[in-house]
């Protein structure tokens, strides 16, 4: 399972990103400005796959438990990252405002991610600056709002096919 | 398109007129060339590079492409066609849409186009409790419902910090088994049937009845079983269970030899699948693909080898890698698969330890029926157990099993209440289907049936 050593003590960009363990795994906080180079550090580092990225809004859990020095933001892009060389996960949190939701690419790190984020897009409304496809993938290209957002109530929205004529 | 390039409408009066030949190959691929036609290494041609190498994705909106009067952006200089196969089409194994850019017979560019299947279940997940999510995650994949179940339940598990008795644990292992052998049978089946070998379909689906029947007589029901519970599983195996799952495995191995004869020593089915859609495998993991794709072009990556998880360290099987990561190799790991998932239920059979089939602790599984009659105490954990449910410490966790068709992976965000706040998951289809535009490039159209059935994207996981 995970290896031993902690990762910030053979990746230099790791150097000051606030960092915790969560059920064995080991998370970063990388800010905005910085997440783009820390992932690039990790994948240089072995993590040559990101397994995951998805966007969790915490709009009713804004005082969850961070790090003292993260930001405690109403967005967060998380990405799980997987090196197979050493069979080891690594994820990083990354905050993102609700005034700005916008959070820079992994496609040019990671072109794997292009799926992941046009879904947390879709889904999340978390813009990711310099996607090469930013479009709608799992909703109708004209739907209006983000509807894994906790203020964006299930069933609120009429069934988009209401107006079809019915069977007789 | 700049001057120094050949002039375009050549090459399209040559390909009408059949003169198809190797020069006018080059001249084609001159004149369709974005600067990178050949895939190289992921360590050669560094991140920028490889990002223009994705312009094997068609980046145009849905809403432009399906505009007429956006026919003359589209198809402007006459060269290249773009065709849309599917939604509605038996080859696109649901309602997946692909679009191809042709030139001639050669795809240029490819875009799956999903959504269609879509109904929020990551949404759902969070309305309902943690007792009732499992019936919401095994609707996800339809062909491997108890790895939905599997991956939930030890996310949740996980939160919990809960101990699982080992008997469960094996049951879980027998089943998760069992339905890789039904995935991979109809798989086998359906890539049949796209490749027009029509009895293929009759051998896979009758080789997967065999486990469903098993699975209905375990669980009650065929598909969307709701089996695999946080806590355990739902029921313990019924009296016999040994013979029936000798029989099924018995029954099952012997006809594999059937598919040889079938697909795998047919030359028709080897021409057709030998050499097509490779790319290498460094491509494959930029791309973030798992399971067979993966494993048939050389990395031996298997999350039950590498991460074990249940009691996957106590068995014996073999990893699965292919050399030659093609279509073929793809067929022949899949059929490999099975033949282990075989010896590995072989050894559950001898292995399957006695006991509880799910945890005595009582915040996680619901005393039995006769208890509720006799005590108080049983009586109020069952109450509070259904009318709020487990409630797992606030925290995250990320679980990956390896599903039939890769990594499938559990998000869970907990608050502390008894719903989910935030449940992801990552299902393998979704992301290995981004692989497809990179296997599609380059290739023939009549390929492209054959590619995408070799990727065995499951809707249902896709859109979830």
């Amino acid at each position: 399972m995970a290896s031993s050593t902690p990762l910030a003590w053979r990746v230099p960009e790791l150097d000051g990103v606030p960092s915790a363990v969560s059920c064995g795994d080991e998370v970063f906080f990388p800010t905005r400005e910085r997440y783009v180079e820390v992932a690039t550090a990790l994948r240089r580092a072995g993590f040559v796959t990101v397994s995951d990225l998805c966007a969790v809004d915490y709009l009713t859990h804004l005082d969850r438990a961070l790090p003292a020095e993260v930001p405690k933001t109403r967005f967060e892009v998380v990405v799980n990252l997987l090196s197979h060389a050493e069979a080891r996960r690594a994820r990083l949190r990354v905050m993102v405002p609700e005034d700005d939701p916008v959070c820079p690419t992994l496609f040019f790190v990671y072109p794997g991610t292009e799926n992941m984020e046009r879904e947390a897009y879709d889904l999340m409304g978390i813009r990711f600056a310099g996607h090469p496809d930013p479009s709608r993938i799992l909703l109708p290209q004209d739907w209006e709002g983000h509807p894994l957002r906790r203020d964006y109530g299930s069933g609120r929205v009429p069934v988009q096919f209401k107006k079809a004529p019915g069977p007789r | 398109m700049s001057e120094d390039q050949p002039t375009t409408g050549q090459v399209p009066d040559q390909v009408r007129e059949g003169s198809y030949d190797a020069a006018a190959r080059a001249r084609l691929v001159a004149v369709t060339d974005e600067g990178t036609q050949q895939l190289a290494p992921v360590g050669v041609t560094g991140a920028t590079e490889l990002a223009i190498e994705k312009g094997g994705v068609l980046r145009i909106p849905e809403s432009d492409a399906l505009d007429p009067d956006a026919a003359d952006a589209t198809f402007g200089t006459g060269e290249t066609m773009i065709l849309n196969v599917g939604p509605q089409h038996p080859s696109t194994h649901g309602v997946l849409r692909m679009m191809v850019e042709l030139q001639g017979e050669t795809i240029l560019r490819s875009k799956p186009v999903i959504g269609y299947l879509h109904t929020g279940m990551e949404k759902t997940g969070e309305e309902l409790s943690y007792v009732q999510g499992a019936t919401n995650v095994t609707r996800m994949d339809y062909l491997a419902p108890l790895h939905n179940e599997l991956v939930y339940a030890l996310a949740v598990e996980k939160l919990l910090a809960v101990e699982i008795p080992p008997r469960a644990t094996w049951i879980r292992m027998l089943m998760c088994e069992l339905n890789r052998i039904s995935s991979h049978a109809i798989w086998a089946a359906t890539n049949g049937m796209d490749l027009a070998s029509t009895s293929m379909m009759i051998f896979g689906l009758r080789e997967r009845d065999l486990v469903l029947q098993f699975f209905e007589k375990v669980t009650g029901l065929r598909m969307n079983h709701n089996y695999i519970r946080p806590g355990g599983v739902a029921a313990d195996l019924p009296e016999g269970w040994e013979d029936d799952v000798e029989a099924v495995v018995d029954t099952v191995g012997a006809r594999l030899v059937d598919y040889d004869h079938l697909l795998t020593g047919q030359p028709i089915f080897r021409e057709r699948t030998e050499g097509v859609g490779v790319v290498p495998a460094e491509l494959l993991l930029a791309l973030s693909a798992t399971g067979p794709l993966l494993r048939a072009a050389g990395v031996p990556w298997d999350l039950r080898r590498q991460m074990p998880y249940l009691a996957y360290d106590e068995v014996d099987f073999d990893v699965i890698v292919g050399t030659a990561g093609d279509c073929f190799s793809r067929y022949a790991v899949r059929l490999a698969e099975v033949r282990e998932s075989i010896r590995i239920v072989r050894q559950i059979l001898e292995k399957m330890p006695s006991g509880d089939y799910r945890t005595q602790d009582k915040k996680v599984t619901p005393p039995p029926r006769a208890r509720i009659d006799e005590s108080m105490e049983a009586l109020i954990h069952h109450f509070k157990l259904f009318t709020s449910g487990i409630e797992p410490p606030a925290g995250e966790v990320y679980v990956a099993v390896e599903s039939p068709r890769g990594e499938l992976g559990c998000y869970l965000v907990a608050d502390g209440s008894n719903r989910p706040m935030r449940m992801h998951i990552r299902t393998p289809s979704f992301v290995n289907l981004q692989s497809v535009p990179a296997l599609l490039r380059g290739g023939l159209i009549a390929d492209m049936i054959a590619i995408l059935s070799s990727v065995d994207p499951v809707l249902g996981d896709v859109d979830r």
